[in-house]
């Protein structure tokens, strides 16, 4: 583990912050459909990445075997400007650092309407990525008719984030054109996702989509930020589906590793490195991870989809009729103690 | 201290705030008023209403109403009938006023006559919405 930085050094980390999901082997990603209806869970790691308010975010498709498109849907904090391959080391890079193999293990990775906007469009790899901006019955019905089979729970997770940020990243994985392309099983597609935005977060509940309530979420989440974190709901022993696995300076090494990698110079001299492990049911996994990037220590609630915006009203019903409803009886009520009162004190008399 | 207003005001009270318990009641059971047309909502995956009671002899309507962007669909039936389409292929059903499938953000209508009193489920058979708890009561009475 690294040493404290130096003064000096510490000096460059008010201006950086990254932010880094990185999934072990165990990582599942959510939102993978099959063509049959099936949730197809596949290994995930993602880097997002927090500079100069623009948050890098690097994920990777994992090639699977077998034939047909495998999608996969990522609600992204902001409208992306640019969409490239990613590097080739840097999620497997920093699963090393805080879980150094007894022998070297490969590090398989993926990531997880009409009316929808189109943002971007590109191809990486068997990779068909389409930004989308969109409410949640947009993105949803876009899914639908590209042909996602979106699992039932789809509709509330899609409005969760939609809440809250109405952009997602539609990922088709064409597995006939990685085989063409002479991708082996096991080979990941790296994507890097350039975001500017003020508020990043990490996704969470999205790893949950298509789960039974059997069934448990197991997932690393690796921070990189320019000083030590605050994060909501806070990492500890576990008893939140949230485990505090690392949390002291990066390694030098580490970092310089990092750097090296495709499209990473933009990795800083020093940083923080912080490991959450996600070990929770299905359905517990109901919020995402708020980072304060500031050093203020206050990590948003509706950034971890706890706050008052991402409450449903119950039974989806019109906060409109229910204000209505309150109004009279207040009303009511009032014009009924008025009348009591008029009835029980008598009115004062001129003298 | 407040204005007296007398058995006007007695009276604008007692009907304010019948109006809004009326409003409240009518949120939840909106239904209940026509016992011959049943509107039923489909939102994240759930029905609303999950309980039904209808009268046997005399047409019901149903008037299903999906608001989520993927399909659903609302098959009635006794336990013979959820069993058959657990495993069932049909991609769509619309050839039976008891089995009804309901697009994205749609509505369908559908009519059926009971003729017995019974109590069966209506359920999505679509994969995983019945273990997510697309699941129903119908009464029939």
């Amino acid at each position: 583990m690294a040493g404290r930085l130096p003064r000096t050094a510490a000096a460059f980390l008010g201006a950086i912050t990254i932010l880094a999901i990185a999934a072990g082997p165990t990582l599942a990603c959510g939102g993978l459909i099959g063509p049959n209806g099936a949730v197809n869970l596949l290994r995930t790691t993602t880097l997002a990445a927090y500079h100069d308010g623009v948050e890098h975010y690097v994920t990777a498709f994992q090639f699977a075997g077998g034939g047909g498109q495998f999608g996969s849907i990522v609600p992204l904090p902001g409208i992306p400007s640019e969409v490239v391959r990613g590097g080739d080391w840097t999620l497997q890079r920093l699963v090393r650092e805080t879980d150094p193999p007894v022998a070297l293990r490969d590090a398989f990775f993926a990531a997880e309407a009409a009316g929808a906007q189109v943002i971007l469009q590109t191809r990486i790899d068997a990779l068909d990525i389409t930004v989308l901006k969109g409410g949640a019955d947009e993105v949803g019905r876009w899914a639908t008719e590209h042909g996602f089979r979106l699992p039932p729970d789809a509709p509330e997770v899609l409005d969760f984030y939609a809440r809250r940020s109405p952009i997602f990243m539609a990922a088709v994985f064409d597995a006939d054109a990685a085989r063409e392309r002479g991708q082996a099983i096991g080979d990941g597609t790296p994507v890097h996702i350039t975001i500017p935005t003020t508020n990043p977060w990490v996704p969470l509940r999205i790893l949950a989509l298509g789960r039974t309530p059997a069934e448990r979420i197991d997932a690393d989440v690796y921070l990189l930020t320019d000083r030590a974190p605050a994060m909501l709901p806070e990492p500890g022993d576990g008893a939140n589906g949230l485990i505090l696995g690392h949390f002291a300076p990066a390694t030098a090494q580490l970092l310089d590793d990092l750097r090296s990698d495709k499209g990473m110079e933009w990795v800083p001299d020093s940083a923080w490195l912080t490991k959450v492990g996600i070990d929770a049911a299905a359905p517990d996994l109901t919020f995402d991870l708020a980072i304060d990037a500031s050093g203020q220590g206050s990590p948003s609630r509706v950034a971890a989809g706890l706050g008052p915006d991402a409450w449903p009203l119950p039974d989806g019903r019109s906060p409109v009729w229910v204000a209505v409803a309150v109004a009279l009886i207040v009303f009511g009520a009032w014009v009924s103690l008025a009348e009591v009162a008029r009835r029980t004190v008598p009115p004062a008399r001129p003298a | 201290m407040a204005r007296p207003l007398g058995r006007r005001g007695t009276i604008l009270a007692g009907l304010a705030t019948v109006i809004a318990v009326g409003v409240g009641l009518a949120a939840g059971m909106a239904q209940a008023a026509d016992l011959t047309r049943v509107e039923i909502r489909i939102h994240y995956s759930r029905f609303d209403p999950s309980t039904i009671v209808v009268p046997a002899g005399r047409p019901i309507t149903f008037i299903i109403r999906n608001d989520d962007p993927i399909d659903h669909e609302w098959i009635v039936g006794d336990d013979g009938v959820h069993e058959r389409h657990r495993a069932g292929t049909e991609p769509r059903h619309d050839s039976r006023p008891t089995e009804v499938t309901i697009p994205a953000l749609s509505t369908r209508e559908t009519t059926i006559t009971f003729g017995q009193r019974v109590t069966w489920r209506y359920v999505c058979h679509l994969p995983g919405h019945e273990a997510y708890g697309m699941v129903g009561t119908l009464v029939v009475r």
